[in-house]
């Protein structure tokens, strides 16, 4: 019985390993489970890609041809469908992953394997894989920004760090509190909790927190809530009373799609910091949000990882006509140095690091769910390792020249070739 | 009739025996490295992971379908058994990293240096240098493979022991169980248990000192020791089933209180049967999770036990084969529906994904079986074909 | 896009030709700072806001008013700043006189002006001096309002003058209350400041505690030979010792408390140096290790081999061997660190320079603080109450069946999420959130209790007699109907928006506030527990159902249908979880995990209050509020870890008191 289903399974496996002459791109974003929601809408934004480059005539004369897999929000079985994507599908590329576990689950196997893999969401750096081409932000691309418009621009002197238990918030806080350190807030002044994914109860934290302005210093958060847990915890501050204009709440991961779910009237002038907002003004985000909506339906919205595949996908195309192959050692010394067109109005550029150059915006919720956009930086150059922390600012990546994601500037050596995960 | 016993006892070794080391060979010559390559390296691992669940299907066949206690916190203790052999596999190879890194470095290490180096790429990930005092024997494999044992067995001795001391039975032990699987997943989410919360450990598929012989060999290789786990798993269950100590627990499973009037200490054997399935689950996750790659405090929710649970109620309880049989098709078929694999089937209208629907249809068919099979597939086939006769 | 054009009207009435006079120079001085407002940052603005004060007041307040409220545009190409109003597609453009057009524009050549709100805060700031004696009380109000965030050196005379002309009596309390924190901060009379202080007495208020704990602000750390006389020293600090508490003053470490002294005696020597108050630097860990590594020769550093340089001790032996050469600096001991830092002095200074206020502020914050103190007990309390329904409304369903007929529905958690997106799908077809909600409630309600029964006679009804069978089979339902509802609504969470009457909370203090919604849970809770009281006690059915949870046999035999009684109690169990789930949606979101997230709390709660018994859930459900923000206060920055003890503590509970706290006595009991 066990045999039959085993041999029956290896065969539907093989049938579908038919090597045609197309470039085949992986999409290894999860289509079940709790992370779903998120990332589904990523699938269909690079199935819209793909299609698009089709109709364009392809890629080096080739049809492009989509490999979806559904790791089903089940972090080992990210790495089990990227080794199945390399070696039984054989892609050319992957676009996938959403959550820092996963990208850590399948780091070890693309490494292994000599995969490529484009990974679209703001993280918290610390990391320069060489088969990895980070699209999203890092902390330097998002969290420091907004940290200094606290402290410049709203003048917050004392900061509540909220985060949800994992490591994305848990590494950019410990950035974050060094940085406030260094900026001369005292240690008493960060307040810093974690709470657990899809948190209800907030009651007492937002007390805790309005309780921070007893001191008569400004408070602001600095939230990393991810997910569902938000909606309690701005239902809870709209409750206790606390507007935007006395405790501003900003958040790192409530873009466009996580409010579509939300009331967000008593959210008005509470702030997000992103390198997209769906409200930005160019002729090429008015051009995709109409495609985008023409192929999903009108309520549907755009959001930053969105743009990141955008980006992430052209400079593929790019760097595959400029190596004039898909071999991967080819495509990723042409990636460095490319440069296309966000969608916000200025150029991304691939650096040698693997990370892009990408403007900061940060927004404030309206009443539509959508953002105004009220500060808009110039590029910024993603920061692999962190200058921040002392054991991070001696470390550099550069993939370009020294073929090594992991310098030590102090002894000019590579510490390792192999990413931590 | 004793010999009876053991003639068809002989038998069903000797059938298993060779059951497995044909289906070990047959996987071998089909493999990568061994062979001509049909099976991919993939699914080997897949193979192997499945081959580890019918262990822990064994184990859990053995405390509730013989025993009657339905512990819903058997895979808590799988997790532990992963958690404890993932600690020495990432400390060793982050040293390896660390050390080998280290050589170019003007003045050696101090002692304090290395461990926070590499508490360091560890714990960076999540904010932290410090090696927390769990780690302390995660330089010695074999400390952490006594760990791999110890840890679950004293867990499930302590735990047993105070349940089945105070009389905790039927549905309130499940409860209790299920209570103890969750604070050890909420314990391990969080990130001052000092095992990485919620990222767990991951990269635990590159064995350190063996990462020059490719996944290829090293998947095929845990392939076969988990065959040999299981055979000789399989082995002493069927002997412990087929003893006297087999036929007082099944008869505690029918009837506590009868056994325990006929002068057994009925609390000694239960707490022997939940603390030595413990450590056989536990044993079969250390052998899970370095062919999975990946191990975190999701694996370890309460819903696991139960699909657990599911998969021995679905293939039989009761029978060892039954076990087996459950564990390796539902999460077969699992992986392969919510794989994306299987085809669609249309309605017209409806449009079932069986990404999407694979889990109802788990669902109430596992609603059906338990009404109108106690002995899962394996009983409903036995009915079918009896009543032919 | 219709509001613009109202704020345009009363503006456009304002202007007269006197102002039109002004307004060329008006208009050059904005249009000279144009690059300053068109990317305004608080940095930068500061220039702009000083000097507009000089024009005419109506034409500033009206511009900053607008810029204020983010209607100031620009057009991209000159970068001019210019008024606009809808012309259908196009824009029309005016000067900032309101009045003289400048042209029609397409809506691509212009552009908003957003000013962040750290730059309208300042807006607001300056404006009052320009609304605080408007005519308009809704202005006044409005301007009195942003005040409370800001008030600066300016406002005092301002506030003073206010209180004395105001009229509105509520309007003049607030002023004077503004008058207040304003004197505290800015006045020079200490009589005045002494008054204001001791009039804040036992006045819990945030903002009074912050402008009081904001004159016990205390210098960083200074350090002399001798403590300096006729000083207000906040406190002298001992460098590895003291704390600092947030009224300025030197605390010591405690054994509970976590937090870390002051200073430690290593920085408290880097001060000294810093300050030339002692010659040689510190040699730290990493000055060592940089040292040696500089004095490397042939792998040796003076006599010790490198390899051997791998423990601290070596090191600081082979770098006091170079410093005896003069090779490095030379290097001082922890000994000798410890005796030089224990010569000198360390303290703060208050900022405030008179004793008198800060004793005062120090005396009167302290009495207001043991009121905090008791009101965040109460507060504590009061959040466990919430907890505590909350967990009830989730479990009394379950007790009832799991009570009454000894099953375990895994079920019973989906059944809230039921109810929860009943609740949803009823307000996407009524708009009204009070409406809608009261139709959802029963419906919730009728929904689940149909679930209910449907799931007794088809599948519970089956395995009576087989408990663990029950379980898993009412689980396999529940991971069905949990990807159903998945499938059906999305993995996303979907918002179940109160009324507008449960917006808000209930504030007694700035410590002491419950949101209303919570009340409404707390209240619905306890209309369940007399309903419930009130249907087991009173009814022929709750005498009935009594009768089956006793002995189901004896009931039947005295002509009670044990099978009815079981399909309704189920069902009557269901329906409870649907209306818990509003609740909870109300109070949270909904999503398709809603249930399995209270599921295991809900069993515990049952079995650590004792089956069959509604006293029991009450207390099980106040054991496990109350012990969970017990141990959330003990360890506020880690939820998960209260969560994990709580369990623990009710694991071993079980141990103790096997039946729970409110045990059944007699026959029912035995199974």
């Amino acid at each position: 019985m066990l045999k039959k289903i085993i041999i029956s399974i290896s065969l539907i496996l093989f049938s579908v390993s038919s090597y045609a002459d197309t470039i085949k791109v992986g999409i290894l974003h999860s289509l079940s489970g709790t992370m779903a929601i998120s990332e589904t809408t990523l699938k269909d934004t690079m199935l819209m890609l793909i299609e698009e480059q089709n109709e364009k005539g392809g890629l080096l004369g080739k049809k492009l041809e989509a490999v979806v897999v559904d790791p089903a929000s089940n972090w080992p079985l990210f790495a089990e469908k990227a080794r199945e994507l390399i070696t039984v599908n054989g892609v050319d590329v992957m676009f996938g992953c959403w959550t820092s576990v996963s990208r850590k689950s399948v780091l070890p196997v693309i490494e292994e394997l000599n995969g490529l893999l484009f990974y679209p969401v703001q993280y918290e750096g610390e990391e320069s894989s060489k088969n990895v081409f980070y699209t999203g932000a890092a902390p330097n691309q998002q969290a420091i920004p907004a940290t200094d418009y606290y402290l410049e621009e709203l003048g917050i002197e004392k900061f509540a760090l909220l985060g949800t238990d994992y490591v994305y918030p848990r590494t950019t806080n410990k950035i974050l509190n060094q940085y406030l350190i260094d900026k001369g807030i005292s240690e008493s002044d960060i307040f810093v909790n974690y709470t657990p994914f899809g948190h209800s109860d907030w009651s007492k934290i937002v007390a805790d927190v309005v309780a921070l302005g007893a001191d008569g210093k400004k408070v602001g958060v600095i939230s990393t809530i991810n997910g569902d847990a938000n909606i309690g915890f701005y239902k809870e501050l709209a409750a206790a009373g606390v507007n935007a204009e006395d405790i501003p709440v900003v958040a790192f991961s409530v873009g466009e799609e996580e409010l579509s779910g939300l009331d967000t009237t008593n959210l008005v002038g509470h702030l997000a910091a992103w390198n997209y907002f769906q409200s930005a003004e160019s002729d090429l985000n008015t051009a995709f949000i109409k495609s985008w909506k023409s192929k999903m339906g009108s309520e549907r919205v755009t959001n930053d990882p969105m743009e990141a595949h955008v980006i992430g996908f052209n400079m593929y195309v790019k760097a595959v006509e400029k190596a004039g192959t898909t071999d991967i050692d080819a495509v990723r010394d042409a990636m460095y140095g490319v440069k296309v067109p966000n969608l916000t109005g200025g150029i991304a550029e691939m650096l040698p690091n693997h990370h892009l150059s990408k403007p900061v915006l940060i927004g404030e919720i309206l009443e539509n769910g959508q953002f105004d956009i009220i500060s808009q930086t110039a590029e910024v150059p993603g920061d692999a390792w962190t200058d921040h922390l002392p054991e991070s600012a001696i470390l550099k990546s550069d993939w370009q020249s020294k073929d090594c994601g992991m310098i030590n500037t102090n002894l000019g050596i590579c510490v390792q070739q192999k990413s931590n995960y | 009739m004793s010999n009876y016993i053991s003639n068809i006892a002989h038998r069903h070794m000797l059938i298993f025996i060779i059951a497995i080391s044909i289906f070990s060979l047959f996987v071998t010559f089909l493999s990568e490295p061994y062979g001509n390559g049909l099976i991919s390296t993939s699914f080997v691992k897949t193979l192997g992971k499945t081959v580890c669940l019918c262990i822990i299907a064994l184990a859990m066949d053995i405390v509730w379908g013989y025993c009657g206690i339905l512990s819903l916190g058997h895979f808590a203790f799988f997790g532990l058994g992963g958690y404890m052999i993932g600690m020495w596999l990432m400390y060793e190879r982050t040293s390896i990293i660390v050390i080998e890194s280290s050589v170019s470095e003007l003045l050696p290490l101090t002692e304090t240096e290395l461990s926070a180096a590499i508490g360091n790429q560890i714990f960076g990930v999540v904010g932290g240098y410090e090696i927390p005092a769990i780690w302390m024997f995660a330089d010695n494999l074999l400390i952490q493979l006594f760990l791999v044992v110890a840890v679950p067995g004293v867990l499930a001795f302590i735990f047993g022991w105070l349940a089945f001391r105070s009389r905790v039975t039927g549905v309130y032990l499940s409860i209790l169980t299920q209570a103890m699987t969750l604070a050890l997943s909420l314990y391990l989410f969080q990130n001052d248990s000092g095992l990485r919360g919620n990222n767990g450990l991951s990269g635990l598929q590159n064995i350190p000192g063996l990462e020059y012989l490719g996944q290829q060999i090293i998947s095929i290789w845990f392939f076969w020791i988990s065959c040999i786990f299981l055979l000789i798993i399989f082995l002493i269950f069927y002997l412990l089933i087929h003893s006297k100590f087999g036929l007082i627990i099944t008869s505690i499973r029918d009837n506590e209180t009868r056994v325990r009037f006929l002068g057994y200490n009925v609390e000694i054997y239960k707490l022997f049967v939940f603390v030595l399935t413990a450590i056989v689950s536990s044993i079969a996750g250390a052998l899970y999770y370095p062919q999975a790659g990946i191990i975190n405090p999701a694996e370890l929710a309460p819903i696991a036990s139960i699909y657990l649970a599911v998969w021995v109620a679905i293939g039989g309880r009761g029978t060892l084969y039954g076990a087996m049989i459950g564990a390796a098709t539902v999460s077969l078929f699992s992986s392969w529906f919510t794989g994306g694999q299987a085809p669609d089937i249309s309605f017209g209208i409806l449009n079932i994904e069986w990404v999407n629907w694979w889990t109802v249809l788990l669902g109430f068919g596992f609603v059906v079986i338990t009404i109108f099979s106690e002995n899962g597939l394996l009983g409903l086939v036995k009915k079918i074909f009896v009543s032919e006769k | 896009m219709k509001i613009k054009f109202f704020i345009l009207i009363p503006f456009l009435l304002v202007f007269n030709f006197s102002v039109l006079a002004h307004h060329n120079e008006f208009d050059s001085f904005i249009n000279n700072n144009a690059e300053l407002i068109i990317k305004s940052s608080s940095k930068t603005v500061d220039t702009v806001l000083n000097n507009i004060q000089k024009f005419e007041s109506p034409l500033v307040s009206n511009f900053l008013e607008l810029w204020k409220l983010k209607n100031l545009y620009f057009i991209k190409e000159t970068r001019k700043i210019i008024y606009i109003k809808e012309k259908g597609d196009l824009i029309e453009a005016f000067e900032i006189d309101g009045i003289t057009k400048i042209g029609i524009y397409d809506k691509k050549e212009i552009k908003k002006i957003k000013p962040n709100s750290g730059v309208r805060a300042k807006i607001d700031t300056l404006l009052v001096k320009y609304q605080i004696f408007n005519p308009d009380l809704t202005v006044r109000k409005k301007s009195i309002a942003s005040l409370s965030r800001n008030i600066e050196p300016d406002h005092l005379p301002l506030l003073r003058k206010a209180s004395n002309s105001e009229q509105n009596s509520e309007l003049k309390d607030e002023i004077d209350n503004l008058l207040r924190f304003a004197v505290i901060k800015y006045s020079s009379s200490e009589v005045e400041k002494l008054d204001v202080i001791n009039s804040f007495e036992n006045n819990t208020n945030i903002a009074i505690r912050a402008s009081l704990n904001q004159l016990l602000n205390s210098s960083d750390i200074l350090v002399a030979d001798t403590l300096p006389a006729n000083k207000n020293i906040a406190r002298v600090i001992v460098p590895g010792l003291t704390t600092k508490e947030s009224n300025g003053s030197a605390g010591r470490i405690g054994i509970l408390k976590s937090e870390k002294y002051e200073i430690s005696i290593n920085s408290a020597y880097d001060l000294l140096f810093k300050n030339n108050l002692v010659k040689k630097k510190r040699v730290t860990k990493e000055n060592i290790k940089l040292s040696l590594k500089q004095n490397i020769k042939d792998n040796k550093v003076g006599e010790f081999p490198v390899h051997s340089l791998n423990d601290d001790k070596t090191r600081s032996r082979a770098y006091e061997q170079l410093a005896a050469k003069n090779l490095v600096s030379p290097y001082v001991s922890e000994n000798e660190i410890e005796k030089v830092v224990s010569q000198f002095v360390f303290y703060s200074l208050y900022l405030e320079d008179s004793s008198n206020v800060t004793n005062a502020a120090l005396r009167v914050l302290s009495s207001i603080n043991l009121r905090v103190q008791i009101y965040k007990y109460i507060d504590l309390f009061v959040d466990g109450l919430s907890l505590a329904s909350i967990y009830f409304l989730g479990a009394i369903g379950l007790a009832i069946t799991f009570g009454v007929m000894r099953v375990i529905n895994m079920a019973h958690g989906e059944f809230i999420m039921m109810g929860a997106y009943t609740g949803y799908v009823v307000q996407q077809f009524i708009s009204n959130h009070t409406l809608s909600l009261l139709i959802a409630l029963p419906l919730a309600f009728f929904v689940t209790f149909t679930a209910g029964i449907i799931m007794e006679r088809l599948v519970i009804r089956h395995l009576y007699k087989k408990p663990l069978d029950t379980l898993l089979a009412t689980f396999g339902i529940s991971i069905a109907l949990q990807q159903i509802a998945k499938n059906i609504f999305g993995t996303q969470a979907r918002p179940l928006t109160s009324p507008s009457w449960l917006d808000g909370s209930l504030s007694l203090s700035d410590d002491l506030s419950i949101s209303y919604i919570r009340i409404a849970i707390f209240i619905l809770s306890l209309i369940f527990l007399a309903l419930l009281l009130y249907v087991m006690k009173r009814t022929r059915l709750g005498l009935e159902t009594r009768a089956v949870t006793q002995n189901p046999i004896m009931a039947a035999n005295m002509g009670i249908n044990p099978e009815r009684i079981n399909m309704i109690t189920f069902g009557f169990g269901s329906g409870i979880a649907g209306i818990a789930g509003i609740a909870i949606g109300l109070f949270s979101k909904v999503t398709s995990e809603l249930g399995s997230e209270y599921i295991v709390q809900s069993f515990m709660t049952v079995v650590v209050g004792g089956v069959g018994n509604i006293w029991g859930t009450l207390a099980g459900a106040s054991l496990i509020g109350f012990l969970q923000k017990f141990i959330e206060w003990f360890n506020p920055s880690n939820t998960l870890a209260a969560q994990t003890y709580m369990i623990i503590f009710i694991i071993l509970f079980i141990q103790f008191r096997p039946k729970g706290i409110v045990a059944l006595k007699g026959r029912a009991a035995d199974e």
